[in-house]
C-alpha cells in the first residue's frame, strides 16, 4: 500500500481555467488528476448536442486537453478521473483513444462508467410504480414526462474504483458525484471497504474541498481577499491523502493563491444543507466532525471526520423544457442615471402591457445600485451615481411574447430618457428555459456498468 | 456598542435549488460566540426581508466556528429558471455581512 497519494483538482466546472490541469501535471508531483465538468445545466446542453450528433454529448475540452497532457501523464504515471463524459462517455473515450493513437502512446487503458443515463427508461419506471417524485414538491414526474431533456443518476466512487482495479489509466464517467472522483483513488489505493464510513466520509470531504477548483485555494475568497497572492497564477488545490483518513490540503509550490484554514473553511460551507448529513451514494458525511489545522506554508490538515452508512437511494437529476426567457440591458449616464433607468423601465412595461403580451415574470434590476443585494442596497445620492445599467428579464411559456419583448428594447434609445447607450449585439433572442426535477431512485433499480477500452 | 459582522466574520454562499445557502465563519472564538448568539433564525430572516421569501434554517458548525443558513424561496425559482442577475445567490454571503450587531461582549 502506498504511504500517501496526491490527488489534484484540475477543473471546478466546465469553462474553468484551461491551463489548470496542465499546470497540475507539470508544476509538481501528483498521482491523480480529477476533473469535474458537470453542472445541472451542462447535462441538458450535452443531451441537445447528442440529439443532433450521436458522437457528441461530452466535454469537448477533454480530447483537446489530452493532446497536451497524455505524453506527460503517461511518462509520470498519473491517472486521470473525470465526469466529463457527460451523456456520452463512450464517445469521449473513443475521442481520447484517437488522440492517443495520433501521439503514438502505448499500453493505454481507459475505463468508462455508464448506466447513469435513464432517460429512455423513465416511462417504464413510472409505469412500474416508480413515480420519481420531485424531492421539493412531491409531484410525480408524469406531469413533465413529455418535456424531459435529460435524466441521470448520480453514481458514487465505487464504479471508478472498479475501473481502477481493472487497470484503467484514465477513467471517464457520465453523471458521477463530484466528491466520488476524489474519494475513488483513496478507496482503491488504501483498500478501504464500503463499510468504512468514517474513511469514506474523510475522502468525501476532501472531494468537496477539491470539487470547485481554486475556490478552496484563494479564489472567490470573501475574507481578506486582497491578501491572496498572485491570483493570476493561482494554484489549484491538491489533496495529499493518507490511509488513516487524514488529508492535507495544499497546492504546488511556486503558484499563486493561498491554502489556509479560512480558504478551506469557506469551501466547506459552500452549497451545503444540514452539515450533519452530507448525503452521497457512498456515505453520509458529518461536516460538524471535521477538524482543520492550519500547518502554514499552504498546508491545512483535515482529520477526525466521521460519517454514517449510505442511504438506499441514488439521486436522479432530470431536466425538462419549461418555456422561454430573454434578458435585455441599457446603460444610462449621469445626471439622474437611476431616475432615467426607472422611467425607461416604466415606459417599457407600459408598452408590453399595451401589446397584451403574456409573461410569467418580468424582473427589473438596476446594475450599479441593487442587482445583487436588493432591498439591502444602501440609499444613494443620485448626484453621486455616474451610470446605471437597466437590466430587464422576462420569462414566458409563450415564445412570441418573449420574442416581441426583444424588439421593444432598442426603440427606448430614441423614444425614452436621454444619455443612453449599451445596446449592442442586436435584439435579445428567446432562449429555452431548462428546469430541474430532482428525485430519488432505489439503488436496486439502476446498475453502473464499467467498460475498459485498450490501446 | 455596534459592530459590523464584516469585521468579525467571512463566508460563502451558493444555490441549492430555489434555496440559497449562506455560510458564515467567525475569525476567532469570541466572534463565534457573538454570531452564535446574534445570528438567530429571526434576525437573519429579518435581515433578508424582501429577498428571502420562505423559511430560514440554521445549522451550527462549532468545529469551523461557523453557521450555515438555508434561505428558502430566495432565488426566483432557482439556477436556470431564475431571472435574477445573481441567480445562484453568489453575493448573499456578502449581503449578510452588511449586518450590524449590538454587542456588550467586546
Amino acid at each position: 500500500m502506498k504511504e500517501k497519494i496526491r490527488i489534484a483538482s484540475g477543473q471546478g466546472f466546465w469553462g474553468d481555467l484551461i491551463d489548470a490541469p496542465f499546470n497540475q501535471v507539470t508544476k509538481g508531483d501528483i498521482d491523480y488528476l480529477v476533473m469535474d465538468y458537470l453542472a445541472e445545466v451542462t447535462m441538458s446542453i450535452l443531451q441537445k448536442q447528442k440529439n443532433k450528433n450521436p458522437d457528441l454529448g461530452y466535454a469537448k475540452d477533454i480530447p483537446e486537453l489530452m493532446k497536451r497532457i497524455l505524453p506527460i501523464i503517461n511518462a509520470k504515471n498519473i491517472k486521470v478521473i473525470t465526469n466529463g463524459g457527460g451523456v456520452n462517455p463512450v464517445a469521449c473515450a473513443k475521442a481520447v483513444m484517437k488522440v492517443a493513437k495520433e501521439l503514438d502512446i502505448k499500453n493505454l487503458k481507459i475505463g468508462v462508467v455508464i448506466g447513469d443515463d435513464i432517460k429512455e427508461q423513465i416511462d417504464e419506471l413510472v409505469k412500474n410504480g416508480t413515480p420519481l417524485k420531485n424531492m421539493e414538491t412531491d409531484e410525480s414526474i408524469s406531469i413533465v414526462l413529455d418535456k424531459i431533456l435529460s435524466a441521470n443518476v448520480y453514481f458514487g466512487a465505487f464504479p471508478i474504483v472498479e475501473a481502477l482495479q481493472k487497470g484503467a489509466d484514465i477513467i471517464i464517467t457520465g453523471r458521477t458525484t463530484d466528491t466520488g472522483l476524489t474519494l475513488a483513488p483513496m478507496i482503491y489505493e488504501f483498500g478501504w471497504k464500503n463499510t468504512d464510513y468514517d474513511l469514506l466520509s474523510a475522502g468525501t470531504v476532501a472531494g468537496h474541498i477539491l470539487e470547485c477548483g481554486a475556490q478552496s485555494s484563494g479564489g472567490n475568497f470573501l475574507g481578506d481577499w486582497q491578501s491572496i497572492p498572485d491570483m493570476a497564477e493561482i494554484g489549484f488545490p491538491i489533496a495529499e491523502a493518507y490511509p488513516n483518513g487524514e488529508v492535507i490540503i495544499t497546492k504546488h509550490q511556486n503558484t499563486g493563491g493561498k491554502v489556509s484554514f479560512e480558504t478551506v473553511a469557506e469551501q466547506l460551507l459552500y452549497e451545503i444543507g444540514d452539515p450533519k448529513s452530507y448525503i452521497t451514494p457512498d456515505c453520509v458525511a458529518d461536516f460538524t466532525t471535521i477538524k482543520l489545522d492550519d500547518l502554514g506554508n499552504d498546508r491545512v490538515k483535515m482529520y477526525d471526520v466521521k460519517g454514517l452508512p449510505e442511504t438506499e437511494f441514488y439521486k436522479v437529476s432530470c431536466s425538462y423544457s419549461d418555456g422561454y426567457s430573454a434578458i435585455a440591458s441599457l446603460t444610462y449616464s449621469w445626471p439622474q442615471a437611476l431616475t432615467k433607468a426607472r422611467v425607461a423601465d416604466e415606459i417599457l412595461r407600459k408598452r408590453l402591457a399595451n401589446l397584451l403580451l403574456q409573461f410569467d415574470e418580468i424582473r427589473t434590476e438596476f446594475v450599479g445600485y441593487n442587482s445583487t443585494h436588493g432591498p439591502l442596497a444602501k440609499q444613494i445620492n443620485e448626484d453621486d451615481i455616474n451610470e446605471i445599467m437597466l437590466r430587464v428579464a422576462v420569462r414566458s411559456h409563450d415564445y412570441k411574447s418573449v420574442e416581441r419583448f426583444g424588439k421593444e428594447i432598442a426603440p427606448l434609445i430614441l423614444t425614452g430618457p436621454p444619455a443612453v447607450t449599451g445596446f449592442a449585439g442586436g435584439r435579445p433572442k428567446p432562449s429555452e428555459v431548462v428546469a430541474y426535477w430532482p428525485a430519488l431512485i432505489n439503488k436496486k433499480l439502476v446498475q453502473p456498468i464499467v467498460e475498459i477500452m485498450e490501446l | 456598542m455596534k459592530i459590523k459582522l464584516l469585521d468579525i466574520a467571512h463566508g460563502r454562499s451558493g444555490d441549492k435549488g430555489d434555496a440559497a445557502n449562506v455560510g458564515v465563519i467567525a475569525y476567532d472564538e469570541t466572534g463565534y460566540s457573538i454570531i452564535k448568539k446574534h445570528l438567530t433564525v429571526e434576525n437573519v430572516k429579518k435581515h433578508f426581508e424582501g429577498i428571502c421569501l420562505g423559511k430560514v434554517e440554521r445549522y451550527e458548525l462549532p468545529n469551523l466556528r461557523a453557521l450555515n443558513f438555508l434561505l428558502h424561496n430566495t432565488l426566483g425559482g432557482g439556477g436556470t429558471v431564475s431571472l435574477k442577475h445573481d441567480a445562484q445567490g453568489k453575493t448573499l454571503a456578502a449581503a449578510l455581512l452588511r449586518m450590524e450587531i449590538e454587542v456588550e461582549e467586546i
